[in-house]
């Protein structure tokens, strides 16, 4: 863009003037030039770009091929549950077209195929990629290949189980600035991958971290050995998931009572979405993604966690200690 | 996904959302897909542009139409089956009575003022009607639950009232930018472009000190056959030159302070009307009087710019040439409006001539604009996040499930971990003069103030009643409604104007009134204590009201942070007036008190019936349990009032 194309424009300075009020000229300007990626669009994704939408980022590219179906819409407010509609055409198809309707100034796309598949290269051209619904291995090499460009790419990962959600943040080495009684000082942090983050030993995390975390592993575990995906698993996978848990409180050399079975069964049970959490997890997102384009703001590092049964919105750092 | 009881429940509710704003339109939607199937909505306001970055139910071809039923078609989209009644109407409107809020299961509140906050906040308890608040602040953001007897109402902690600045600081001795937009606002504006009738300090000075008094009544009227131009001039030079050099002649005033500087066109602007080189055009044949704008017609294109004293002073006299040329019908009932594009130019260059003469630093029109219009700080985030955690709420409430409900505090930086941090809430106050019938004391010169006084500063500003009766033992004082009897009206209108002291039954110190809102069905007593003599910069209204004790911790210890709303930036133009924006936003309790409190070890944490509200005698009552942790249960202390003089606010 030349030198025109740095200043607002009058629209834009009228319909986003109270979020300018907000974070200021400079990170709209940054946002709206910034090109974000989104993956797995179910209720928490459908927030995410709903607001990412709104508040005028620069292109939205939607990945999820699945076909529409009753359970995949319990928290979209994006798709009208009408079979004329919504017959032959991808989830995100069918939320392309109304977040389009959300905001003209926005370029809302589609783009078709297996996550899992998209090379390095793919992935070059994007500020920010937030997958969701996707396997372990998956998450994995997305995360690995964002991280493999030269050029760095905000990653997200963000998964909403029953009334409880994760979202992992990888911003690699990442500086940023921030106001400390009225002045602004720069501040720089180092993520781990979602691999290293993980690979931390249990044992040598903080007493008090989120017994979610564990949880959350511990299903994800289950859906790699069960090969199934995020979110097909039932109540009645409990008795196995109960042993999985056990195999790996004793390779960890945790004990089991971090990880209530309540809690496990409640996560097991997650075929509907609670949209309540879905709308508090997606903003939780959106926030950190327009930190992370605008470069302003504390990010949060490195993982979210939200349990409606608690009601507490928790950061966890769980980073390897050498790194 | 819900259980089968929490289900039940939402299917069967009824449930009444007010406002459809920020916070309402993400409301709406969280209930819709979360099962609930019969849902009203009250909604006075219409659609605006700057709205649409994050009400995300409107588009830019709704604007101008009624936020209620707009919101209501979107939903029905994506939840065709469901019930949504829509109600464009202000929820202060008597038909919301009380027995309209008992059809209902829970209220929930997505509003953008203290007053209507208030209003439904008395509705409920009258109902009986569980409440929950809300309100958002950039990233701040905060869900409060309210159960009669059960759980603190919405007053039991005092609200922070709107911050009036003393006379002569806005006539005469402005120190901050503020200052001068409450002077460019609510005087200059008023004086030229609104009602002629209304008392009007503009001129204060200046006719004390001046023998001119009669000139000045007319000064600001434009004689017949004025050019446009001449009459510009003469205004500008009148208050930003004569005023001022009549100002200058008291000396005392200037002892301490810095002599402005008196500004007149021929200094700042060349005698000639400037040719301009911005687009005439684009001005003169705008039609829709809302668009005109002098900053399009100078060229002036961002509003971010700074503009020189030059320039504000172009504008200044454009803009009032532009309401003279294009919309003169309107002169004479304007009102300032944040989205009258003229108004904000107009009062913006004011502002900054006025600046610039008393050595103030100048604004931009984007920053001048949200100084003015008490523009609220809003994104669509934290509106989503908050509405989520009002749902969970309503169903806590829906289910009765008194143990399980909690405040929730939306930080923008984390606190030991939590950026969402729940916390039990609070018992009523005892001393709430809403919910438990304390009665108050007020401190007013019986001889001196009269009854109108009373009515407009206390029992309308601070009691916010809308239809008030008040009593002296068995004799009406005053009363408003559209039943009475004219020689009733008459009767009540003449007792406005006379003195406490002199009504047909005398209010004198020892006197007990009774005032009562019928419609809020709130009764409170106040107790008269006469007093001679008020500090005019400290009680400007000349009188004192307390006995409504806000819940005060004894012990306080806080920490700064720049967490929070008592510093973040994205709190600074927080003020219950109602003319702000969509959601205007309180957020009452610093939540870093909460957090800083003291910590003591419990051997059992995940019981909640450990950590039940408790409570400490004298003043020590407000004291919490922040949810507790897995190993420790962290007590803290809340101080109501220190949060709220922590917290920053634009003034006026």
């Amino acid at each position: 863009m030349g030198k025109e194309g740095e200043e607002l424009t009058e629209q834009e300075t009228a319909i986003y003037d109270r979020q300018i009020r907000v974070w200021g000229v400079d990170a709209q300007r940054r946002y709206s030039k910034s090109h974000i990626f989104v993956s797995g669009l179910k209720g928490t994704v459908v927030e995410f770009c709903k607001n990412i939408v709104l508040a005028g980022v620069g292109s939205l590219t939607l990945n999820d091929d699945r076909f529409v179906a009753e359970e995949l819409l319990s928290a979209n407010f994006l798709v009208p549950p009408d079979e004329n509609i919504t017959r032959g055409k991808s989830l995100a198809e069918l939320c392309c077209e109304s977040l389009k309707d959300f905001n003209p100034m926005v370029s809302v796309s589609v783009e078709k195929g297996d996550l899992a598949n998209f090379d390095v290269e793919f992935f070059q051209k994007f500020d920010a990629v937030v997958i969701s619904c996707c396997s372990l291995l998956t998450k994995k090499s997305v995360n690995a290949k964002c991280r493999k460009l030269p050029r760095r790419i905000a990653f997200y990962h963000v998964e909403c189980r029953d009334s409880c959600g994760e979202i992992f943040v990888d911003l690699q080495n990442y500086s940023y600035s921030k106001k400390k009684n009225e002045e602004t000082i720069e501040c720089q942090l180092h993520c781990p991958s979602f691999e290293e983050a993980i690979a931390v030993p249990w044992r040598s995390l903080p007493k008090r971290m989120t017994k979610l975390y564990f949880a959350m592993r511990v299903i994800e575990r289950f859906e790699v050995l069960e090969r199934c995906n995020p979110g097909d698993t039932c109540a009645d996978d409990l008795p196995n998931v109960l042993k999985l848990r056990k195999e790996l409180c004793e390779a960890q050399c945790i004990n089991e009572s971090q990880i209530p079975d309540s809690l496990l069964e409640r996560l097991l049970a997650s075929e509907h979405e609670f949209p309540p959490v879905c709308a508090i997890v997606g903003g939780v997102l959106v926030q950190e993604v327009i930190k992370a384009i605008s470069g302003k703001g504390d990010p949060l590092k490195n993982i979210f966690f939200f349990d409606a049964t608690d009601g507490k919105g928790i950061i966890e750092d769980i980073s390897n200690v050498n790194s | 996904m819900a259980s089968e009881e929490q289900l039940s429940a939402i299917k069967g509710a009824k449930v009444l959302m007010v406002g459809a704003g920020g916070i309402g339109c993400e409301l709406l939607k969280t209930l819709a897909l979360s099962g609930f199937e019969d849902i009203h909505i009250i909604d006075m306001d219409t659609i605006e542009v700057s709205n649409l970055n994050r009400q995300f139910l409107f588009r830019q071809k709704h604007v101008g139409q009624s936020k209620a039923k707009v919101a209501r078609e979107a939903v029905l989209k994506f939840r065709p089956h469901i019930r949504i009644t829509p109600y464009h109407a202000n929820v202060k409107d008597p038909d919301f009575n009380v027995d309209f809020f008992k059809q209902f299961n829970v209220v929930l509140n997505g509003l953008d003022n203290l007053d209507a906050r208030r209003h439904v906040n008395r509705l409920c308890l009258a109902s009986g009607v569980p409440l929950v608040e809300s309100g958002t602040t950039g990233f701040l953001g905060q869900v409060t639950v309210h159960v009669k007897g059960k759980t603190e109402c919405y007053e039991c902690q005092p609200k922070p009232a709107p911050k009036t600045y003393p006379v002569c600081t806005i006539t005469s001795t402005p120190s901050k930018f503020v200052h001068c937009i409450v002077w460019a606002k609510d005087l200059l504006f008023t004086k030229l472009f609104g009602d002629k009738n209304q008392d009007n300090d503009l001129n204060v000075r200046s006719t004390d000190a001046s023998s001119s008094s009669e000139h000045a009544e007319d000064v600001f009227e434009r004689r017949a056959d004025e050019d446009i131009e001449q009459y510009g001039r003469r205004i500008y030079d009148h208050v930003f030159g004569y005023n001022i050099e009549v100002a200058l002649r008291n000396e005392e005033t200037w002892k301490n302070r810095n002599r402005p500087r008196p500004l007149y066109t021929k200094d700042v602007l060349p005698p000639q009307p400037v040719e301009q080189n911005g687009n005439k055009d684009k001005a003169s044949k705008t039609c829709d009087p809302t668009s005109v704008s002098a900053m399009a017609y100078l060229g002036l294109k961002n509003p971010q710019d700074l503009w020189s004293l030059k320039e504000n002073s172009e504008v200044f006299l454009e803009a009032l040439k532009l309401f003279f040329l294009k919309r003169e019908k309107e002169i004479g009932q304007l009102g300032f409006d944040k989205d009258d594009q003229l108004a904000v130019e107009f009062v913006t260059s004011a502002a900054n001539i006025r600046a610039a003469s008393f050595g103030i630093p100048l604004h931009s029109l984007f920053e001048a604009k949200g100084i003015a219009g008490n523009i609220v700080h809003a994104v669509a985030t934290t509106n989503a996040i908050i509405a989520g955690l009002i749902v969970l709420e309503a169903m806590k409430v829906l289910q009765n499930d008194v143990k399980s409900y909690r405040m929730t505090y939306c930080l923008e930086h984390s606190s030991r971990k939590m950026l969402l941090m729940p916390v039990e809430p609070f018992e009523p106050n005892k001393s709430c003069y809403v919910c438990s019938e304390t009665p108050l004391t007020l401190e007013i010169n019986t001889h001196r103030s009269k009854l109108r006084d009373f009515v407009e500063k206390v029992v309308k500003a601070k009691l916010g009643m809308s239809l008030p009766l008040i009593m002296h033992g068995v004799a009406l004082l005053y009363e408003v409604g559209d039943d009475l009897e004219e020689d009733e009206v008459a009767n009540y209108a003449a007792n406005l104007d006379k003195v406490l002291s002199e009504l047909p039954s005398p209010v004198t110190g020892g006197t007990i009134l009774t005032v009562e809102d019928l419609q809020q069905e709130l009764k409170c007593s106040i107790n008269i204590k006469h007093r001679e003599e008020f500090d005019e910069e400290k009680e400007p209204d000349e009188m004192v009201l307390s006995g409504w004790t806000p819940a005060l911790a004894a012990e306080k210890k806080t920490k700064t942070s720049d967490n929070g709303p008592s510093s973040s930036n994205a709190s600074q133009a927080v003020q219950p007036e109602p003319e702000d924006d969509d959601e205007l936003e309180i957020i009452l309790k610093d939540p870093e008190i909460l957090s800083a409190g003291n910590k003591r070890k419990l051997s059992d944490i995940s019981n909640t019936a450990d950590s039940e509200v408790s409570r400490v005698t004298g003043e020590m009552q407000a004291k919490s349990h922040v949810e507790a942790d897995d190993t420790h249960t962290d007590t803290a202390m809340l101080d109501g009032n220190s949060d709220i003089s922590k917290k920053k606010r634009v003034q006026q």
